[in-house]
């Protein structure tokens, strides 16, 4: 998965969920959830955004935490996705 | 209903005693409209501001007693006090007035401190004992009635608000970054601590006894509960619905004595519908009720309301609140609250309290405390929830009740099995955590805490104010059953640190209205403290015995009706076109520079979203309204001016 994807997720998460604070580490294993970094509405703000920047449908059974809850994840996901 | 302040100890100059009280009782005026006094005893000062209430002619403060020793400048009511005065008379005492303030100094008389455990009431009061050359402040059991101190040059300060402490000169309002912490992460300041560093709240049920310079602070009251492993407790047969009718009924007639007419909060739920039940055939002009309109169908109860009001036969009057009003509103219910929140809910009852008001009433009762005593909120609900799914982590159709519990939460509808169980962390949480049932709600808040700057992380350092409301804990709270350790933490900090102060005297006293609160009457607190679990949470149906208890008394619809939470729009209220002019004055970069509270770059994304509507989570409205209310009360802190808070930003 490219570098550039894992960028547009991480400036994704910057701007909305930490409102530009780039002091905030983000590595990319780190769980959005467990350090609350997102809600439950947060996620789909999130899945909204997937749909719309990488083109691809995201179906309500892929909302789990498995694809979603680190940069490394969903960027994992949309390579899945987009290769599907 | 009123407002006291005073002082006690230090080398206070006679003209200097003069001007502070001067100036605390000016501060309280708005609670006490009706008359004012002042009174210096030696080292010793007392004021009151009057809301004539009861004994209107002959009930003038602050009152010594026949024999000149004791002197008092009370706020509040003894509802007792028929009975009390009847006793006291038994055993030869005199009485001038048809007070309740002159009842309770024979009652100290007679038992000294030990009195308090004779009222039922809402009171907080200074009383100086000039045999022994002591104060005493006391506040009642469940934190209705507040009471405020500071102390400066080695005198001792007093007042029922924060405004007339520091409206003393020498007195800053400073804002406490631990106070933040825990507001941002608990909802309310742990007393004694308030917003403000140096100014300290005595906490509900306690009293501070100054002689000889020494300060002690006690509790003469604890909320308890029993053992988990004793005997079976009392569940909801056997009599036991109607004795809990029986109680409410007294504690709804005695909330009625008043020389002045008595109405009622009407919020169309259960609990204001059953209080307005039986206060209705008690008032013989008939009563008054008074509810919220919201146009947002999510907050509005006016169906309800108007059913309730049609089956009781009442008149009942109402108070549409708008997004704009809200908006408009906030600043100057900020300078009445002093203390930062993170909803707006306040705004819209301060406007129902200024409509109470405006009909030429002063007392009304409410609903308050029920859902706390008889386990009402979601909260109770979610935290069963979480332990039946922490028994099973890996079951995929357990965590789907939490969709159950929050049909009115559009986020959670669309969520996976495996989101909900992240979310609501049942799984993460050792079950003997004694903050188990608090836990999502205290960490969702935190994450508001995002937007603190790097110099107020850096003041509160490593601090953890969950950890601390641990410390605080009573001994045998581990004995208790889970339900019972929730409605605890509920009870003891969210109810007098946010409900009834920032949502209820706060903000009827604004108006000088008084509210009363019959499920806070401490026989029906201590009643429902020993009923077993199930009576009050049966499944995960809510306030079991009380919709019992209710039957026959209020329609069926209302009493299985879903409950529904007393919410205002929040952030929304700031998006445009109706944005207020103040918001950009109030959070401009230069400003919250100034502050050095908050992340300057944070807060002005975070408000451009806000006025672009775009704000719709729980973390980001909580942090918007807790940020927006903290700026305020800064300005308003450091103003003293008589510019309204609104009127900031227009030129």
């Amino acid at each position: 998965m490219s570098d550039e994807t894992r960028d547009a997720i991480r400036t994704f998460i910057v701007d909305n969920f930490l409102f530009g604070d780039t002091s905030h580490p983000l590595p990319a294993d780190l769980s959005l959830i467990d350090n609350d970094l997102i809600d439950s509405t947060g996620i789909l703000e999130l899945v909204g955004f997937l749909e719309e920047r990488f083109a691809i449908t995201v179906a309500d059974a892929d909302i789990v935490p498995a694809n979603l809850d680190t940069i490394e994840r969903i960027a994992g996901f949309i390579a899945r996705k987009q290769a599907a | 209903m009123c407002g006291i302040a005073g002082y006690h100890g230090g080398n206070i100059a006679p003209e200097r005693a003069a001007d502070c009280l001067g100036r605390m009782v000016a501060a309280l005026r708005h609670r006490g409209p009706d008359a004012e006094g002042t009174l210096i005893r030696g080292d010793t000062g007392l004021a009151h501001t009057r809301l004539s209430i009861v004994g209107l002619i002959d009930g003038a403060q602050p009152m010594v007693n026949e024999d000149d020793t004791l002197a008092v400048s009370f706020n509040g009511e003894i509802f007792n006090y028929v009975e009390l005065r009847d006793d006291l008379k038994a055993r030869g005492h005199l009485f001038r007035t048809t007070s309740d303030t002159e009842v309770l100094l024979a009652a100290y008389a007679e038992k000294g401190a030990a009195c308090l455990a004779d009222f039922n009431g809402d009171f907080a009061f200074a009383l100086h004992d000039a045999r022994t050359r002591t104060l005493l402040l006391a506040r009642d059991r469940m934190g209705v009635r507040p009471l405020f101190y500071t102390e400066h040059d080695g005198t001792l300060f007093f007042a029922s608000e924060i405004h007339a402490l520091l409206a003393l000169p020498g007195i800053t309002a400073d804002i406490d970054p631990i106070a933040l912490d825990q507001i941002f992460t608990l909802w309310c300041p742990i007393p004694p601590r308030t917003a403000y560093r140096n100014i300290h709240e005595l906490p509900p049920g306690h009293v501070m006894i100054v002689e000889h310079g020494r300060r002690t602070i006690r509790p003469w009251w604890q909320l308890s509960y029993p053992d988990r492993n004793d005997a079976p407790l009392a569940g909801s047969g056997d009599g036991t619905v109607e004795a809990l009718r029986a109680l409410l009924d007294d504690a709804t007639r005695i909330r009625l004595r008043a020389d002045v007419p008595v109405g009622a909060y009407l919020s169309g739920g259960l609990d204001s519908s059953l209080i307005a039940a039986l206060a209705a055939p008690k008032v013989a002009r008939g009563l008054k009720t008074f509810s919220l309109t919201f146009r947002s169908a999510e907050h509005d109860e006016s169906g309800w309301q108007r059913t309730m009001a049609a089956a009781l036969g009442v008149a009942s009057d109402s108070v549409e609140c708008t997004t704009a009003v809200i908006a408009r509103h906030l600043p100057d219910v900020m300078r009445h609250i002093q203390c930062p929140i993170l909803r707006t809910a306040p705004v819209p009852l301060s406007l129902l309290s200024a409509r109470v008001r405006e009909q030429g009433m002063k007392v009304v009762l409410t609903g308050e405390g029920a859902d706390e005593i008889f386990a009402g909120y979601d909260l109770f609900r979610e935290a069963r929830v979480r332990r039946f799914c922490g028994r099973q982590p890996g079951s995929t159709r357990r965590p789907r009740l939490f969709q159950r519990l929050y049909p009115y939460l559009p986020g959670l509808k669309q969520q996976s099995p495996e989101y909900l169980a992240r979310f609501f962390a049942f799984g993460a949480e050792a079950l003997d955590d004694p903050l188990y049932s608090h836990r999502p709600r205290f960490r969702s808040t935190a994450a508001a805490k995002l937007f603190f700057s790097a110099d107020l992380r850096q003041e509160i350092g490593d601090y953890d104010a969950a950890a601390d409301l641990a410390a605080q804990l009573p001994a045998d709270f581990r004995r208790w059953h889970p339900l019972h350790q929730a409605q605890y933490l509920e009870t003891a900090f969210l109810l007098p640190g946010y409900i009834l102060s920032s949502q209820g005297d706060r903000v009827m006293m604004a108006n000088a209205v008084e509210g009363r609160f019959p499920f806070l009457d401490h026989r029906v607190v201590d009643f429902a403290a020993k009923l077993s679990p199930d009576a009050k949470l049966n499944g995960l149906k809510e306030k079991h015995i009380l919709k019992q208890a209710a039957r026959g008394l209020v329609p069926a619809a209302i009493i299985e009706r879903p409950k529904q939470p007393y919410r205002a729009p929040d952030s929304e209220v700031f998006a445009s076109p109706e944005t207020p002019a103040y918001l950009d004055a109030v959070l401009s970069p230069e400003r919250l520079a100034e502050s050095g509270l908050f992340n300057v770059q944070a807060v002005g994304k975070l408000k451009e979203k806000v006025v672009k509507g775009q704000v719709s989570g729980f973390r980001d409205n909580v942090a918007f309204i807790g940020i927006l209310s903290t700026e305020l009360l800064r300005v308003a802190g450091k103003a003293h001016s008589h510019q309204p808070l609104s009127e900031i930003g227009k030129h």
